[in-house]
């Protein structure tokens, strides 16, 4: 038997019931859309969801340095010693306690009666870098650099809210900030944080006059790294900070970008994936039903073949084919409808839409696969007739 | 002397049941070629046996089947079904033509299974309704034809595979006298043609065409004048 006439008995078998046909394939239909919808809808959502964190987060490591121990575990120089680390942008060390956090900084030393003049900020220590590692902007003025640590000038730079909630907005006839009764000379504002926002709040000063504000020393250390480089950095930073206290040291590093995409495919993967399983399998039932139906109605036309020279297996084929072709086409309705659900998903979220171009291709081969496997039985009843009794 | 085609030698066929019951009982019967034979006999007498074990669609409990020669009893299932595609045009009494497919593709049908080229296969099959006159209604479907057409694009499909023998079950049995005429008629000019016909039949009109007349009952043949 030629191959081509297999196919075209096969098709016309599926087109001589046309509706039949199309009912039959629902089953199929629903499985497939179901199963490329949740893969689409999740591949979609985990690239968003990486996409949208994956510069600033997967470049940021913080070591938090505890302060349990009388001597400091970190010095201020080791953040700047950090840099020669391969693949480290810039770091920053950080001193901050829950004492220096509430702190009544004051715009003027003037006593008015009539109104608050206090606000209560957090004073931070930070060495002169923090601009590069929080990726912040100066508004207006400048930062302190090593020239002010070397002076112990008594100067801060504020944060962008922490200046508006003082008044302060220009930086031209020096204003002073008052500070436990003490004057600092307010050198620039700093905005545009994207790394450790909340310092847009907070009074930022030299190290050197930490011990003003009891901060000796150094509480934390941000570190900014290169694409890719944060895993590494964060094993390292440790054994360069402190080499003696790497165990006491918390590294704060970001998830691996694979494990976020993973984590967000699960949550929304599981209870669908199930659903569309299942749709497949009541979609392969009601192939197997119809297409037993179908022979039995068929019996005379199983004999009729026979009787032209058909063997078992030609019959067998021609079955297995029918209901391959039946799973096929919804296969074929149920990757194209997934796709489309999926794009107008995307759209009103206003994601990209991302689908792998293997699971569109692998859909209606798994629809055939289901029409293949439901056909089986069906299949092999319409070869075992005998063909005296197909005849009759 | 050439092979006969058909060559029944004390064929026995018998159904399991208790007491075990034998639709044929030492059947003998030889067929030439370019004979035309009727089978008749009254329902129950083993008709239709000995048609399916005629048409290799059933095996003889014992006995020997030559069919053109070839030793049919001996051969499994494959090489039956082969012979049967090419040696065995069939003629049914409800025509199982497919409802769905048109006259010419109905007819084709016959060439599907075995070593027929696709070449050219449209044609054939235009010659064999032409044949039986039947090659205005190529595209038609079935159901838009008579009874007589019908049967007649039946006998067309099996005349595509060029058998050697026309196997016949009761092919007049669902037509009118008229359609019947015209279908014996055609049985008669193939039967000038060369080819050899066995029809089984309970209707004396249709045997009284036949050469030649054997008469079935209670599965034991008997040669009639």
């Amino acid at each position: 038997m030629n191959i081509r006439d297999l196919w075209a008995e096969s098709l016309a078998g599926m087109l001589a019931r046309p509706v039949r046909s199309a009912l039959t394939t629902l089953g199929t239909v629903l499985g497939i859309t179901t199963l490329v919808v949740t893969m689409g809808i999740a591949a979609t959502a985990g690239n968003q969801i990486v996409g949208r964190f994956d510069e600033l987060l997967a470049t940021s490591v913080t070591v938090e340095v505890p302060q349990n121990s009388r001597q400091a575990l970190v010095s201020w120089e080791a953040a700047a010693e950090l840099r020669r680390l391969r693949g480290v942008v810039s770091a920053t060390a950080l001193a901050q306690s829950d004492k220096s956090s509430n702190l009544v900084v004051t715009a003027n030393n003037l006593l008015d009666p009539t109104q608050v003049a206090g606000q209560t900020l957090a004073v931070v220590a930070a060495t002169p870098d923090l601009p590069a590692t929080t990726r912040g902007r100066l508004l207006t003025g400048r930062f302190y650099d090593a020239g002010h640590l070397t002076r112990g000038d008594r100067v801060v730079v504020l944060g962008e809210q922490a200046a508006a909630m003082l008044g302060i907005t220009r930086l031209d006839h020096a204003p002073a900030v008052f500070i436990n009764d003490r004057a600092y000379t307010v050198i620039g504002i700093i905005g545009g944080l994207q790394r450790e926002q909340i310092l847009a709040s907070a009074v930022l000063v030299p190290p050197t006059l930490g011990p003003d504000f009891g901060l000796k020393n150094v509480t934390r250390v941000l570190v900014g790294t290169q694409l890719g480089a944060a895993e590494l950095i964060a094993r390292q930073a440790p054994l360069a900070l402190s080499p003696n206290h790497t165990g006491e040291l918390q590294v704060i590093a970001p998830p691996s970008p694979k494990r976020a995409r993973d984590g967000a495919q699960d949550d929304v993967n599981g209870l669908f994936l199930i659903l569309g399983l299942v749709s497949l399998i009541v979609g392969a039932v009601g192939i197997a039903n119809v297409t037993l139906v179908t022979i039995m109605e068929r019996v005379a036309e199983i004999g009729l073949r026979r009787a032209l020279g058909a063997a078992r297996r030609h019959i067998a084929a021609q079955f297995l084919l029918e209901s391959s072709l039946i799973g096929l086409t919804g296969g074929v309705i149920g990757a194209s409808l997934g796709t489309v659900a999926v794009v107008v998903v995307a759209a009103v979220r206003q994601w990209t839409p991302v689908l792998d171009i293997r699971l569109a291709l692998a859909a209606p081969a798994v629809g055939a696969l289901v029409g293949l496997l439901a056909g089986l039985y069906p299949a092999l009843r319409a070869a075992r007739m005998e063909p005296v009794d197909a005849l009759r | 002397m050439p092979e006969p085609v058909i060559e029944l030698t004390g064929v026995c066929r018998e159904f399991p049941a208790d007491p075990p019951v034998r639709a044929l009982d030492d059947v003998t019967l030889r067929v030439d070629h370019g004979d035309y034979v009727a089978i008749i006999g009254p329902s129950g007498s083993g008709k239709s046996t000995l048609l399916n074990i005629l048409g290799l669609l059933d095996r003889p409990s014992s006995g020997s089947y030559r069919l053109d020669g070839i030793e049919t009893t001996a051969l499994r299932d494959g090489a039956r079904t082969r012979l049967r595609g090419a040696r065995i045009g069939f003629v049914f009494q409800s025509f199982h033509l497919l409802p769905h497919r048109t006259v010419a593709e109905n007819v084709m049908l016959a060439e599907v299974y075995g070593q027929h080229p696709r070449r050219g296969r449209l044609a054939r099959a235009e010659q064999a309704l032409e044949q039986v006159g039947m090659g205005h209604r190529i595209g038609f479907r079935p159901d838009r034809l008579s009874g007589g057409e019908r049967q007649r694009v039946a006998i067309a499909r099996a005349l595509m595979a060029r058998p050697s023998l026309l196997l016949c079950d009761e092919p007049t049995g669902n037509l009118d006298s008229r359609n019947t005429e015209a279908v014996l008629d055609l049985f008669d000019g193939l039967r000038s043609q060369g080819l050899t016909i066995l029809v089984i039949t309970h209707e004396d009109e249709v045997s009284a065409h036949a050469k030649r007349r054997v008469r079935i009952g209670d599965g034991i043949l008997t040669e009639q004048g």
